[in-house]
């Protein structure tokens, strides 16, 4: 203990030895304890701050005093530049660091008053101008609203000084309370007459340090690290002393003790009269700091497979305490710290165990942006140079596009455009956002509807999706129900709280909502698929709360024909025997179906049989890697947004009046602005795919190419063969509708024949009609026509009878 | 070079003197058999501080602690300084210096480990019997503990039976066990037992804290190994035993108010109930068949080879006749039991064979199904017969939850082992209504089936972890859960007492001839597979031609499936490629199979 380290520069044994954490002997009366960075050694206001109370830092372990040291002092000490510097008299370091306190509250005075960030895109910083020297705008603000609180980036100090930088992750503890010193100093010059409640506090964040908690090791011990993580349990508050107030019982002399490593020691003499034992403590005389103990937990997303997620404790101070909830998703900065545990304080042999936590120095929450309808994925996924790059190759190269719908659930065998759909939907279109001119969002996300054959591996293409994307959600129409996709009110056992509990769909906002054995669902939960399948939010009135929340998912959904196998005679609205208010909206509807030729039946056993015995890299070989298409598509949704563009606008106005056309020979409409929109979309997806900014034409022929495809195969009328999408505006085609109003009319006029009896049969009437058309008329067909002449009053239904009004 | 026996005895003398000289803790090879085993030995018969090993599964993984890796300790009257070594150990020597500057932080990760669930008594009792005479050395070294668990006397009992060596080791020493079973009789009373959090209900055996040093990323939740390490049991572990401790004494530590007391029960239970495994070296299990050492694997493998095909044929006759004279039944029931899940593609398993075995007679009551299960119990190496009573369905945990206030995964019945056989007992289901836990676990156990998964819930989200178990449905129609392969029994005999009939079948069967077909089942699967060009185009045209005269006959499904079949058909018969003959025979008993199906299935419709 006698000849203190102080080696500038380079790697040091001390921050992985923690025994720093633990008593040293140096006399903390003697000179070296000259100018302690601290500020709030002896608890009076600092003469620069004009009587604004320090306040303590109990997130810098405010009981350790350092002490500086003399370079001189060491024959070895040569830091030139240093030296250079500074004059001979001051080059003391702090004990244990390489950190000079003159030095560094210079370099951090002249970074505040001189980093500017030109390209700063946090939104903290958008109302000031990004030209003038950024923290002093930070500092202006601090005097008018008046929270002492200086949050610095990291990264700024690290592009600013790098040697500063190292010295603040590397020395927090000494670090911070310099920069604190020098803030004031800087603060207080400038503005003389501000009032605060205490002194300014900086708040490092984003110390690049460490990202994942899974990394933290035993070098980052006493360093300053920022990992991300979510709150799992926050504890109560835990008022801390950290100072003792003592009063002796006999002559009422007061004695203050400073906590010194979550001790206190007692005064066993008073110093006034010299009466042993007599101080007391006082409690309401003690100070005492708010703390609270915040659990984490890795995020999903950073864990590698097969393992369970770490947990980490953090101590939050002071008016940290209560600003994160469990579930939140935060980023922390903090300084790691281990205690050695002691297995008995009588005993002398501890527990060889340490126990770990952070002292928190500042919350960031990532999912607060997400309320403002931003996407938080460029904050939280960091792609690296060489990653963007391969990217962009891919993306460059002509068939990306075929490429990646291959990649796409490799396991299922052709579906080509099936997959190109689904691709598409997972890229989305871009989001507008017209509020402003009153007519509201426009839904960016798009909508894929399967139908077909069981056993056409619809279920395994869903879970390949829910596998794929970040935020998705998987559920059986069978199992759920409207409260378990919407949102449910429920009391916390725990702390009787009446929370929120948000179900698939709210959970899936911007990912993918994949809903199999989609016609199994029951009316009611389908109704409220309505509202978040066009406007994209879901309203909520239960329970006293009545809220509206965002959730803007695509859906990708599957379902089974009701008849058990795909019937070709019959439309999609027939065969599948959903609402055609809900089939409207989806953008695509595919039909899965057993195409039955030989040259196809031979491939598919070929890719079959091969699954079964080709080993994983050869598969790896042929295809695009799952992670790849992960960031690709990751990377697009989050960077590229493109724009239509004029030539692009005109294909799409001439595909739409083409299609309105094509019905209008024949007294049918085959479009509606609906499907005008569906291709905008599919045709931003799609320039997604090529990362273009701009929407070109061929991105317009490919939509429409898919958007006639999905409509060849559901929207086809089976008794003419004509694309009809009344089929699913109105759930039935034209020609059908023709052929009821024929079969209504040919019915009245039966019936008009006939008044003099008023109550028949239902089945002789059938029968009847039969006998008496031409063409042949099915039961459905039948009551159809029954029920319209029901509508109009003209005739009364009673089970088996049917009566004519009179 | 330290002997086997050191190692044994003085593991940490061993490692103390090698400390600084070489890196590498090397165990001698030919120690492993001779290492005390905590599957079977009573924790009281082991000396602490002894190398022991530990058959288990990795149930739930701690955070990583930071210990003492090296530190210098002082000897208070000569003031002398020793460096000491840290590792492999829970609580240092007397003195240490904490401000030396020798003083090594080391990281390392504690893993709580539990016996295979649901591994069958045969297993135990082969590998109990298979370990060496423990060596005089072993003495109950610990008198008296605070808490003792009431297995460990179950266990005690059972070497004595079965009369192995280790039985007369047991009886001399039975003074001090019975010192040791009355004391505690009064204590239990007093603190609630602690939940060892098994997998299985009823499941009975040590649980372990096992700390690894290294290459800790390469253990995954739910892996099988057998560990070798040293063994732990410091009373100054326990959590417990000095909460009254710290509550006099007047320290603040902010160290000691950050737990809560449950976490604190969890995570350093007693170590007399949960020892301290320090880890040396890891042995990791692909099956736990103590008939077939993953050493000698090649050997056993040559030898057995050639046997396959009349081993298979007498096991087929004995399932047989377990199931009443079927024999296409018996036949998919091998099938079945070799099954495995050999590979992914990207969500797709592939291997798995759940079987539902429908039409069980259930006019014998349970007798039927709880006989078969008894019978396929002393065939596989783990399993576990869930009765799927509706309140077993509503009440049971099936899937482990994460308990954020004890900071631990509660384990759940679907938290198993690689290959261990499920067996799902639906004619134990009766009318009545599930409530949403219910529903989640018939959602959980469709997963397994469909996707071998498991989604382990852990509140704010849930995590996907992969499963790979053998799950047989025995119910009488068609089960409510999917399955790859449904077979409705068709009973040739009708037995008048269905319980004699298959308590003869089974206890005909003499233990050689069961070791032979427990080898045999392990043996196949762990076979490999290909199929070669010539085959791949003979099953292309095959498929081709099949869908040629009737495309509804068999879909892309139907070719998985038969190609799934096909594959098991083989290994059943030690083949490691398909073959034509493997193939059409495949697609025969397929065709029997779904011929016996359809008309089944209108027969269901059918009824009210």
């Amino acid at each position: 203990m006698s000849s203190p380290m102080s080696t500038p520069g380079g790697k040091r044994g001390r921050p992985s030895n923690p025994s720093t954490l633990l008593p040293s002997e140096v006399d903390m009366s003697s000179p070296l304890m000259y100018g302690t960075p601290s500020s709030r050694v002896d608890g009076t206001p600092r003469s620069g701050a004009r009587g604004t109370p320090a306040r303590q830092r109990p997130d810098l372990g405010s009981v350790r005093k350092s002490k500086q040291v003399d370079l001189q002092s060491e024959p070895s000490a040569a830091d030139g530049a240093a030296a250079a510097e500074q004059p001979a008299g001051q080059r003391l370091v702090i004990w244990g660091t390489d950190v000079n306190v003159a030095t560094c509250k210079e370099k951090f005075q002249r970074f505040l008053q001189r980093f500017i960030d030109p390209s700063s895109k946090e939104d903290e910083n958008s109302c000031l101008d990004l030209n003038e020297p950024l923290y002093m705008q930070k500092l202006e603000e601090i005097s008018i609203v008046g929270d002492p609180v200086l949050n610095i980036n990291c990264g700024h100090v690290s592009s600013f000084d790098a040697e500063l930088y190292r010295q603040l992750v590397c020395y927090p503890q000494e670090v911070i309370p310099t920069f604190d010193m020098a803030v004031n100093e800087l603060f207080f010059e400038r503005f003389p007459d501000s009032i605060l409640e205490h002194q300014i506090q900086v708040r490092p964040y984003n110390a690049l340090k460490t990202r994942n908690m899974r990394s933290l090791n035993p070098e980052d011990i006493d360093q300053l690290i920022t990992i991300s993580g979510m709150v799992i349990r926050t504890s109560q508050l835990i008022p801390e002393m950290q100072e003792a107030f003592f009063q002796c019982a006999v002559c009422a002399f007061s004695a203050r003790v400073e906590v010194d490593r979550g001790r206190i020691a007692e005064p066993a003499v008073c110093r006034n009269c010299n009466t042993t034992h007599s101080l007391a403590l006082i409690h309401n005389r003690s100070m005492f700091s708010d703390k609270q103990m915040v659990k984490i937990q890795e995020s999903p997303e950073d864990m590698p497979a097969g393992q369970t997620p770490h947990t980490t404790v953090v101590y939050a101070h002071n008016d940290l305490v209560d600003k994160v909830q469990p579930g939140d998703r935060i980023n922390i900065t903090g300084i790691y710290r281990a205690v050695p545990m002691r297995v008995n304080p009588r005993q002398s042999n501890v527990k060889s165990v340490y126990k770990t936590h952070i002292d928190v120095i500042h919350f960031r929450k990532t999912d607060e942006k997400r309320l403002h309808g931003q996407d938080d994925e460029n904050e939280q996924r960091l792609f690296t140079e060489a990653r963007v790059q391969t990217l962009r190759e891919l993306a460059a190269k002509p068939d990306v596009y075929d490429r990646l719908s291959s990649a796409l659930a490799p396991s299922i065998y052709e579906h080509e455009d099936i997959k190109k759909g689904i691709l598409l939907q997972l890229f989305g279109g871009t989001r507008k956002d017209f509020s402003q001119t009153g007519r509201g969002n426009f839904r960016a996300e798009v909508n894929i509807l399967l139908c077909g054959d069981p056993g056409t591996s619809k279920s395994q293409l869903l879970q390949y999706v829910f596998n794929l994307v970040p935020r998705g959600q998987y559920t059986s129409g069978k199992g759920s129900s409207a409260v378990g996709l919407t949102a449910y009110i429920m009391k916390d056992p725990e702390t009787r709280q009446t929370v929120l509990q948000t179900g698939a769909l709210v959970l899936s906002d911007n990912g993918i909502c994949c809903i199999d054995e989609f016609d199994k669902m029951s009316d009611s939960t389908r109704s409220v698929l309505h509202e978040v399948m066009e406007q994209q939010t879901l309203s909520i009135a239960k329970a006293g709360i009545i809220c509206q929340l965002n959730a803007r998912t695509s859906i990708l959904a599957a379902a089974n024909p009701v008849e058990s196998q795909w019937n070709p005679k019959k439309t999609t609205i027939e065969n599948i025997q959903l609402p055609h208010t809900l089939l409207s909206r989806f953008d695509l509807i595919f039909l899965m179906l057993d195409p039955q030729d030989e040259a196809y039946d031979r491939k598919l056993a070929h890719h079959l049989v091969s699954l079964y015995y080709q080993s994983e890299e050869q598969l790896e070989e042929e295809n695009l890697d799952m992670a790849v298409l992960k960031d690709f598509i990751a990377y697009a949704r989050s960077y590229i947004q493109p724009k239509l563009s004029e030539e692009a606008g005109q294909a799409l106005i001439e595909a739409y009046v083409e299609m309105r056309k094509v019905g209008s020979g024949r007294g049918m409409v085959s479009a509606y602005p609906r499907q005008l929109e569906s291709l905008i979309r599919l045709a931003e997806a799609h320039a997604k795919v090529r990362f273009s900014d701009k929407v070109e034409t061929i991105d317009v022929e490919e939509a429409k190419r898919l958007h006639r495809e999905a409509l060849k195969q559901s929207a086809t009328d089976p008794r003419t063969g004509f694309v009809d999408i009344s089929i699913l505006t109105t759930g039935m085609s034209a020609t059908a509708r023709k052929r009821k109003e024929e079969i209504t009319a040919a019915l009245k006029k039966m019936l008009q024949s006939r008044t003099k009896t008023p109550v028949m049969k239902f089945q002789q009437l059938f029968d009847d009609l039969r006998g008496q058309s031409e063409t042949a008329i099915t039961k459905d067909q039948f009551e159809e026509a029954l029920k319209a002449l029901c509508d109009e009053d003209y005739l009364t239904i009673s089970g088996k009878t049917i009566r004519l009004a009179t | 070079m330290p002997s086997t026996n050191d190692w044994i005895n003085n593991p940490l003398g061993v490692v103390e003197e090698m400390f600084g000289k070489i890196q590498v803790e090397t165990l001698p090879h030919d120690s492993y058999n001779t290492v005390p085993s905590l599957n079977d030995v009573p924790l009281h018969y082991l000396k602490p501080n002894s190398l022991v090993k530990f058959r288990c599964l990795i149930q739930d993984m701690f955070d990583p602690e930071f210990y003492m890796g090296a530190y210098d300790t002082v000897d208070p009257s000569t003031k002398a300084k020793v460096l000491r070594c840290g590792k492999y150990k829970d609580v240092t020597e007397c003195g240490v210096d904490l401000d030396s500057a020798n003083m090594v932080t080391s990281e390392r990760q504690t893993f709580y480990c539990v016996p295979i669930p649901g591994e069958s008594p045969w297993v135990k009792e082969i590998s109990s019997c298979a370990r060496v005479v423990p060596s005089t050395s072993y003495v109950p070294s610990r008198q008296k503990r605070s808490y003792e668990d009431d297995d460990e006397d179950d266990m005690d009992t059972q070497p004595q039976a079965q009369g192995t060596p280790a039985a007369a080791e047991a009886q001399g020493n039975g003074d001090s066990k019975r010192q040791e079973t009355e004391a505690p009789s009064g204590q239990k009373a007093s603190s609630p037992p602690l939940d060892l959090n098994f997998p299985l209900p009823g499941e009975k055996g040590p649980a372990c804290l096992v700390k690894v040093y290294a290459d800790w990323d390469s253990f995954k939740l739910n892996d099988t190994m057998e560990v070798y390490g040293i063994l732990s049991v410091s009373p100054a572990l326990s959590a417990l035993s000095d909460q009254s401790d710290t509550s006099s004494s007047l320290i603040l530590d902010p160290a000691e108010c950050m737990e809560t007391a449950e976490e604190l029960r969890v995570h350093s239970p007693p170590a007399s109930l949960v020892p301290r495994l320090h880890l040396i070296h890891t042995q990791r299990l692909a099956h736990n068949n103590p008939l077939l050492p993953p050493a000698a694997l090649e050997d056993t493998l040559a030898s057995t080879l050639g046997e396959m095909v009349s081993v298979r044929a007498e096991l087929l006759a004995y399932f047989t006749q377990l199931l009443l004279g079927d024999v296409l039944a018996a036949e998919y029931l091998l099938l079945h039991l070799i099954s495995n899940v050999y590979a992914r593609r990207d969500v797709i398993p592939l291997g798995k064979f759940t079987l539902n075995l429908s039409g069980c007679p259930a006019t014998a009551g349970p007798a039927y199904t709880e006989q078969l299960y008894c019978a396929l119990q002393q065939l596989v190496p783990s399993a576990y017969r869930l009765s799927m009573t509706l309140q077993n369905m509503n009440q049971l945990r099936l899937v482990p939850r994460k308990d954020y206030v004890a900071n631990r995964l509660l384990s759940g019945a679907l938290q198993l082992a690689a290959n261990t056989s499920l067996y799902l007992d639906e004619t134990q289901l009766e009318q009545g209504q599930l409530d949403p836990a219910g529903v989640r676990n018939i959602t959980a156990l469709g997963n397994v089936i469909s996707w071998q998964k498991v989604d382990y819930d852990f509140n704010y989200h849930q995590m996907e972890f992969p499963s790979n178990i053998n799950v047989l449905i025995a119910s009488e129609g068609r089960s409510l859960l999917p399955s790859d392969c449904h077979v409705h029994l068709q009973p040739q005999v009708t037995p008048p007492n269905m319980e004699a009939y298959l308590g003869s079948a089974l206890t005909a069967q003499s233990s050689s001839q069961l070791n032979k077909f427990r080898l045999y089942l392990t043996m196949a699967r762990t076979l490999d597979y290909s199929i070669s060009e010539e085959v791949t185009k003979a099953v292309e045209d095959d498929f081709v031609d099949m869908r040629k005269d009737d495309p509804q006959s068999i879909s892309a499904d139907d070719l998985h499936s038969l190609l799934g079949v096909a594959r098991l058909l083989c290994l059943s018969l030690g083949q490691s490629a398909l073959s034509t003959d493997a193939w059409s025979r495949a697609k025969h008993i397929e065709t029997l199979r779904k011929s016996r199906s359809e008309p089944q299935g209108c027969l269901n419709g059918n009824e009210p």
